[in-house]
């Protein structure tokens, strides 16, 4: 009752024994204080749920709720099990995630609805006599007015509002910017939906609807590896993490497992155990490291070489000097290697051209179908020219004969012949050039005294055309051939031995990457001879280490053939392990209706933002990197003229990228001028674009009227993290204060772009408004005009997936969304009810001309068959959806935006639903739907549909159309599918047919998902999840040209800059290393190459402000560089140092340490700049984020498209935002400025 | 009007003082027990800590007990004794003026700690900082003293706070009367005193009432604290669902 009186007991005997000889004593004080330190453990009820972190982990927590507060979190340990002999799926969940619940009562937290004041002001006055629009109008039609508030961004000044008047303040931002520049200019960024898909889907729903665009992350974040499209037509599909037990040899190769996939990394443990041998490739001492049997470290950024090297050791044991029979069935039937590739007379000597298709031949060899889009080969048994059944000209058109059968297209056997080097089959050895890049100077990388081209001999046939006699060699001789290898033909650039100085040799990869030759030799045979013995079970774990580089295709490209002459990719234990921003949005057919309102209206508005941001925040405007430094030696004629844009411009053109704004015309009054002219719309469209009345605006990103307007962003955070060229962001697309220490083409004299629009005068400040969703004051939100509090991932519905297991998870509400925050489904709902009111101000039901790319897995992806024409010079007709991008009218109902968010739309009913290429009939699930979530009751043009009001609605749109949650529709994906390929898939399926999962289930415990033919690996009892499964089992083909895994890259650009095979790249030169920094440096400093790896003290590569996770590490932004550079700049442990080139600059502290390979600057990724950073001497602003010294530079083998896995989709293929090849000078900073005081800048006093 | 100031200084305000101090404490003890805590610093800082901690401590338990015996000791007894009061009035002198001194440099160094290294000052509450100027203060009020008491070697004027003192505990309402005359400092010493009887409960000096003196003589190293019958440690419904 009292503590106090309970103490007084001073007369009563306390201790009541003794034991140990009297040195213990037993006593029976009160022992209730105890239940002080247990009420801490107490709580009312524990939830699941999960962490919407871009790790996607995906782990299972439970959540502590005590008195209506989280209190802590911990792993969850109920996953279903796994079958014996494999390890089960627990532990899941790491330090950073056990640190989550910090964020909600944290002082970061935002609670409120916030508005830049100045915003904020101008609003209140016009609005008091204006109409929402109108408002808005005075406002951003008013520059100085406008100015008030956006050169303010990132200077502090929110006030605190109500939900009803930012709803106000936007919904009139996004109906004006509709009416006067057209839907196309609202723009919104959300990454990675698979991290929690309702709320993603909030957004996007809201701007489908609205005719916004929604932004591209994977690429951007340069995690998309282009090298999977490329070879398999499949945007990255990888094995989950339990497949790593099935190995037998794991090479770790840029990837730090410990540290970034910390809940997966027990499979790699455990494996080892079992006695997998594995392999680390790190050219710093990584976490990952200590387990391998054997670290190399090569200089970072020469991977491919390695890689390279290796290939030669395999292909000189396994499949020359012996062949294993495992190894060349395998190329064989499941790779290019046999295909017939046109060798053409340049020079004198012979350059591979593109692979010989039937249409190449008379009479078609016998084709109807798509001739030019069918690859062909050699018989074995009769020499004969066929056309093996599986390419793309078999896939549309020709059902039944999509598939890997060793049948011709009418049904003959076949058995394929892979090389022509026996001397009955090859008519010359051709010398065969091949471009050769590791002879450029790089001032920080070696490079050899090779020519830059080199000639090899290539057994050659003679064979007759329909245009004449040409030459062919097969993929696989070519494929022989680039890597070096001499096969008894003689000629020069080949290698007989491991020790000869020739490019690809392991002796010549120790000049370039520093790693021993016997080393290379060693790793390659054993990783072969495991894969022999184990029939591919061998694997390789590939990460940001080598993805972010600017010819991270090499890299990939060179692992993929280790991988693929191995027999490993689509053997379980085996193949190629991508984790990079890894997402697996496992119901994603579900998904796709809901979050792009596919239900009313097709196709949505999707941009790749690497081309976006860079053309918007003007990066092109500083572009160094010339064309003709990556054209490669041996291209073909063509104008390769030009700077990066035009060709990224050329593309928009030609329909092989999307392009966000599309039209400098408001595309709501294309369609009205269409019909004011009698005409069709996609003639008008046409008829305009060639006469010069209709324009494009990728031409000119600079015109106001191609200004993107209005951008919101939610689940990420832009420009703390993942903005490429942040300076550049702040700049132009902001318009604030910013830290851009170089000049512009323009004032260099150096402005040579052809295609764009140049202005002299750059603009600062494009968007009108620029709305953050989060819970926490990031990056993004200082910056921002309006900040909305968001619900944390404890106090909202949701779901989430990985590919690092199998299982679907809940995000479930542990509580209610605390102050005044709401779940990002309740934000855009309020948005969407408000516009729906406000819009009728200016708009009505309109008609808004939609341009898509050319798009992967539709009949459109083939294209151009033959070469690169286009419409604008004149060489080819103008023809939507072949030459040019789609032209498609799509109704917009705005004064019904909010029924049509909230409710299933007709369309599911009417074309159903599908993806990649198949499509099924979902009439019964949105029946279901209608009596699972209710239907409309009231009147409009929603009555009757099923019901979307609530996130748990919204998770049940996704459940029950996906074939991953929802048995019934994944038999009729695989029927759907074997209709294509004239197999029976549907016994995948069929156990499981009466599965439906449901969001209460997954509440209840993580459930597995059922195989679909949406994804090319299996969940069964049997197999562990891998990828390129049922391509290799199932005899499904890749989604390539020859319905292979694609390694010959065929088209003209790909050959154009040299990467028709995989070659070593060096990193290129960006060139922002100027002279007048350098003079700069009187005091002691050194350039070094900036490194950003994923971090251990910050939740993945977003969140760096946890204080938890910031008092294990040093409170605030670090950087890592070794002992040799630090004493080169007099710097110690924990100086605070800059870091800057022409991009801009940053500080840290530095961390010197012994791990880090010389010439390297480590610093981890999206360390906030709201927290402990001072400010910059070099820019005199606040510090600088790690993309303050980096720039995205555009690759122009990313821009192909139309051609068949080279076709655009959505975060699928597209450019991708390179930053590894950057260089930095490092000083020790003579004078750290905490920028507390007033804020002075001339805008203010100007004020 | 100085009879009355000094009757409610000296013979109301002790009460309500020792009232605050009792009540105050035990309210404190049960109803707040986590804050019932010395409130170190030492993980923050250990610079001037030890001296300081050490030097204070060592003076100021001194200077307690010399107050608190010297005092409330009934005057017969030490003439029981045979202790005389000129002997003990020097006797307090010199205890009380080097221990006095010892406690005072350690206040200081604790003092300048706490409001001028950042850490601690960033921790720091204002009852933390009001404590230890008010103990500051109050030291050199009492060392203040010594010329003064040094005046009276015959101990007269000691006895006459002897009197005070004892007659606050025996409810003799005219105690106040006794320190009538006294020195102002003296006068502001006990009134400071008494205030930081006041303040005591909220404040960090309520560890004094929790010093584990038992640790100096209990029995046995290892401490096993048993369960007890019909009540059992183990809350049964704030048991973790495991």
């Amino acid at each position: 009752m009292s503590h106090l009186l309970d103490r007084l007991n001073f007369l009563a005997q306390k201790n009541v024994g003794s034991f140990a000889e009297g040195h213990g004593t037993t006593t029976n004080e009160d022992r209730r204080w105890e239940d002080g330190y247990r009420k801490r453990w107490q709580h009312d009820k524990i939830v699941r749920s999960t962490h919407g972190a871009n790790c996607t982990g995906s782990c299972s927590w439970k959540i502590y709720v005590k008195g209506g507060i989280v209190t802590w979190e911990t792993q969850q340990t109920d996953y279903p099990r796994t079958r014996p002999d494999l390890p089960n799926h627990e532990p899941r969940g790491c330090s950073r995630g056990a640190s989550y619940s910090w964020y909600m009562y944290s002082g970061n937290r935002v609670k409120y609805p916030l508005v830049r004041s100045a915003l904020m002001k101008l609003w209140r006055i016009a609005r008091a006599h204006q109409s929402p629009v109108a408002a808005w109008a005075s406002i951003v039609e008013d520059k100085s007015k406008r100015d008030s508030y956006t050169t303010r961004r990132g200077l502090g000044g929110f006030v605190r509002a109500g939900w009803d008047e930012v709803n106000d303040i936007i919904a009139a931002a996004n109906a004006y910017t509709a009416k006067t520049y057209g839907p196309d200019r609202v723009i919104g960024f959300s990454p990675i939906p698979a991290m929690s898909m309702v709320s993603y889907a909030a957004g996007s729903r809201y701007l489908s609807l609205l005719g916004g665009v929604c932004m591209s992350f994977y690429d951007w974040y340069c995690d998309l590896p282009p090298a999977s499209p490329q070879t398999w037509g499949e945007q990255t599909d990888v094995p989950e993490s339990a497949d790593w037990f099935n190995s037998g040899f794991l090479i770790l190769w840029g990837s730090n497992v410990p540290q970034t996939r910390t809940p997966d990394a027990h499979f790699y443990t455990e494996v080892r155990y079992r006695g997998a041998k594995s392999v680390v490739v790190s050219p710093d001492y990584s976490e990952a490291a200590k387990f391998s049997d054997l670290w190399l470290n090569p200089k970072q950024g020469t991977d491919s070489a390695l890689a390279m090297a290796m290939g030669h050791v395999i292909l000189r044991e396994f499949h020359l000097d012996r062949q294993v029979e495992y190894f060349e069935d395998y190329c064989r039937r499941y790779t290019d290697m046999p295909m017939l590739v046109r060798l053409v007379q340049k020079d004198g000597h012979f350059v591979p051209d593109r692979l010989i298709r039937a249409s190449d031949f008379e009479g078609n060899l016998g084709q109807q179908n798509n001739p030019e889009w069918k690859t062909v080969a050699l018989d074995r048994t009769t020499g004969k020219v066929v056309v093996p059944v599986g390419s793309v000209g078999f896939r549309w058109g020709d059902a039944g004969k999509w598939n890997l059968e060793a049948k011709d297209g009418d049904g003959n056997d076949v058995a394929l012949d892979l090389s022509l080097v026996e001397d009955d089959k090859h008519d010359h050895a051709v010398e065969v050039a091949f471009p050769y890049f590791g002879s450029r100077k790089h001032e920080h990388f070696a490079s050899t005294e090779h020519p830059e081209v080199l000639h090899r001999r290539v057994p050659a046939k003679a064979v007759q055309l329909a245009d004449g006699e040409a030459m062919v060699a097969t993929v696989f001789d070519l494929f022989i051939a680039n890597y070096g290898l001499d096969r008894g033909l003689g000629g020069d650039n080949v290698a007989k031995s491991f020790d000869d100085n020739v490019p690809y040799t392991p002796a010549w990869a120790e000049r370039i990457t520093g790693v021993p030759a016997d080393r290379i030799v060693t790793v390659a045979r054993e990783f072969a001879l495991n894969a022999e013995k184990t029939r591919g079970k061998s694997m390789v774990i590939l990460g940001a280490g080598l993805n972010h580089w600017y010819h991270m295709d090499m890299n990939y490209r060179g692992i993929i053939n280790l991988l693929v002459m191995c027999g490993c990719v689509g053997q379980s234990g085996g193949g190629w392990s991508h984790y990079v921003g890894q997402e697996k949005l496992r119901p994603q057919t579900g998904w796709l209706p809901l979050a792009f309102a596919l239900d009313w209206n097709r196709p949505p508005r999707h941009m790749n933002s690497t081309s976006f941001w860079y053309a918007h925040t003007d990066q092109w405007r500083y572009e160094t990197l010339n064309v003709k430094d990556i054209l490669s030696p041996t291209a073909p004629e063509g104008p390769w003229d030009g700077t990066l844009i035009d060709y990224n411009i050329r593309a928009e053109r030609m329909g092989w990228l999307p392009s966000a704004p599309q039209l400098e015309t408001n595309p709501l009054e294309v369609a009205k001028a269409a019909e004011a002219a009698g005409k069709d719309v996609k003639d008008y469209v046409i008829d305009g674009l060639q006469d010069g009345s209709l324009r494009m605006s990728c031409e000119d990103p600079d015109g106001e009227k191609n200004w993107p307007r209005n951008l919101f962003v939610w689940r990420s955070n832009l420009l703390g993290s993942s903005g490429k060229g942040h300076e550049y962001f702040l700049k132009h697309l902001l318009g604030t204060s910013h830290g851009v220490l170089g000049k512009d083409l323009g004032q260099d004299g150096a402005q040579a772009s052809r295609e764009v629009a140049w202005h002299e005068e750059a603009p600062e400040g494009k968007l009108d408004l620029l709305v953050t969703l989060d819970f926490r004051m990031s990056t993004t939100c200082v910056y921002s005009d309006i900040v909305l509090p968001t619900a944390t991932w404890y106090e909202k519905n949701d779901l989430n997936t990985s590919d690092m297991h199998p299982f679907i998870h809940p995000l479930t509400a542990a509580v209610d969304p605390v102050w005044e925050s709401k779940s990002d489904w309740d934000i855009y709902k309020g948005i969407a009810k408000r516009f729906s009111e406000v819009a009728p101000e200016v708009l009505g039901v309109e008609k808004d001309v939609v341009l898509t790319p050319i798009l992967h897995d539709t009949p459109a992806e083939m294209a151009q068959a033959m070469g690169v024409k286009d419409w604008k010079k004149g060489e080819i007709e103008a023809i939507p959806g072949k030459t040019m991008p789609q032209i498609t009218v799509v109704e917009r109902d705005y004064p019904n935006l909010y029924k049509r968010f909230t409710a299933l739309g007709p369309l599911m009913t009417s074309i159903g639903n599908g993806g990649k290429g198949i499509t099924w009939n979902t009439e019964h699930e949105v029946d279901l739907l209608g009596r699972l979530n209710g239907t409309v009751e009231e009147d409009g043009p929603t009555k009757g549909m099923p019901r979307i009001e609530s996130d748990i609605d919204a998770t049940e749109v996704i459940l029950s159309l996906a074939p991953e949650t929802n048995g019934e529709v994944a038999v009729k994906a695989w029927e759907a599918l074997g209709k294509l390929t004239g197999r029976d898939h549907t016994h995948l399926a069929t156990p499981k047919q009466d599965e439906k999962i449901r969001f209460r289930d997954v509440v209840a415990q993580p459930r597995k998902i059922i195989s679909s033919p949406i994804w090319s690996g299996l969940e069964s009892e049997k197999v562990c999840y891998n990828a390129g499964y049922t391509n290799v089992h199932e005899l499904i083909p890749w989604r390539t040209l020859s319905g292979r895994q694609q390694l010959y890259q065929d088209h003209l650009w790909m050959r154009a800059f040299g990467e028709a095979l995989c070659v070593y790249r060096p990193p290129i030169d960006t060139k922002t290393i100027t002279p007048a920094l350098k003079g700069n440096g009187e005091q002691p400093h050194v350039v070094l190459n900036f490194i950003t790896p994923h971090q251990k003290w910050g939740i993945h590569s977003t969140y760096t402000d946890n204080l938890l996770m910031l008092t294990l590490n040093r409170g605030g932004p670090v950087a890592w560089l070794s002992e040799i550079d630090a004493a080169k700049a007099g710097i110690e442990d924990n100086d605070w140092v800059e870091a800057y080139n022409a991009n801009g600059a940053l500080v840290a502290r530095a961390v010197v340490s012994q791990r880090i390979k010389e010439g390297m600057l480590f610093m981890y990724h999206a360390q906030e700049k709201i927290v402990n950073v001072p400010g910059s001497q070099m820019t005199g602003q606040r510090g600088g984020i790690h993309n303050s010294v980096t720039r995205a530079v555009l690759k122009p083998t990313h821009m192909v498209g139309g051609y068949a896995q080279q076709s655009y989709g959505f975060n699928y293929y597209g450019t991708v935002g390179s930053n590894r090849d950057e260089f930095v000078i490092v000083r020790k900073m003579e004078k750290v400025d905490w920028l507390d005081g007033p804020a002075t800048s001339t805008k203010e006093a100007a004020e | 009007m100085e009879s009355y100031l000094n009757t409610a200084l000296f013979g109301i305000y002790p009460y309500i003082a020792l009232s605050v101090l009792a009540t105050g404490s035990i309210v404190r003890y049960d109803r707040e027990p986590f804050t019932w805590r010395s409130g170190s610093s030492q993980l923050l800082r250990r610079r001037q800590l030890m001296w300081g901690s050490v030097l204070f401590h060592i003076g100021v338990l001194i200077v307690f007990f010399g107050h608190l015996v010297g005092l409330l000791t009934p005057i017969w007894v030490f003439d029981a004794v045979g202790i005389t009061h000129g002997f003990k009035q020097v006797m307090a002198i010199v205890v009380g003026g080097v221990s006095g001194v010892l406690a005072l440099v350690g206040a200081t160094l604790l003092m300048h700690r706490r409001l001028f290294d950042r850490r601690i000052r960033a921790t720091s509450t204002f009852a933390d900082n009001a404590v230890i100027m008010l103990l500051w203060v109050q030291l050199v009020l009492g060392l203040a003293t010594i010329p003064i008491s040094l005046q009276h070697l015959d101990g007269g004027e000691m006895v006459l706070f002897m009197s005070w003192a004892q007659g606050i505990f025996t409810f003799d309402l005219a105690a106040s009367t006794f320190v009538l005359g006294a020195h102002w400092i003296f006068k502001l010493h006990l009134f400071l005193g008494l205030t930081i009887l006041l303040l005591f409960p909220f404040t960090r000096l309520v560890h004094m009432l929790s010093v584990p003196l038992r640790y100096l003589w209990r029995p046995g190293y290892q401490v096993v604290r048993i369960r007890q019958n019909g009540r059992a440690s183990r809350p049964s419904s704030a048991a973790p669902a495991e």
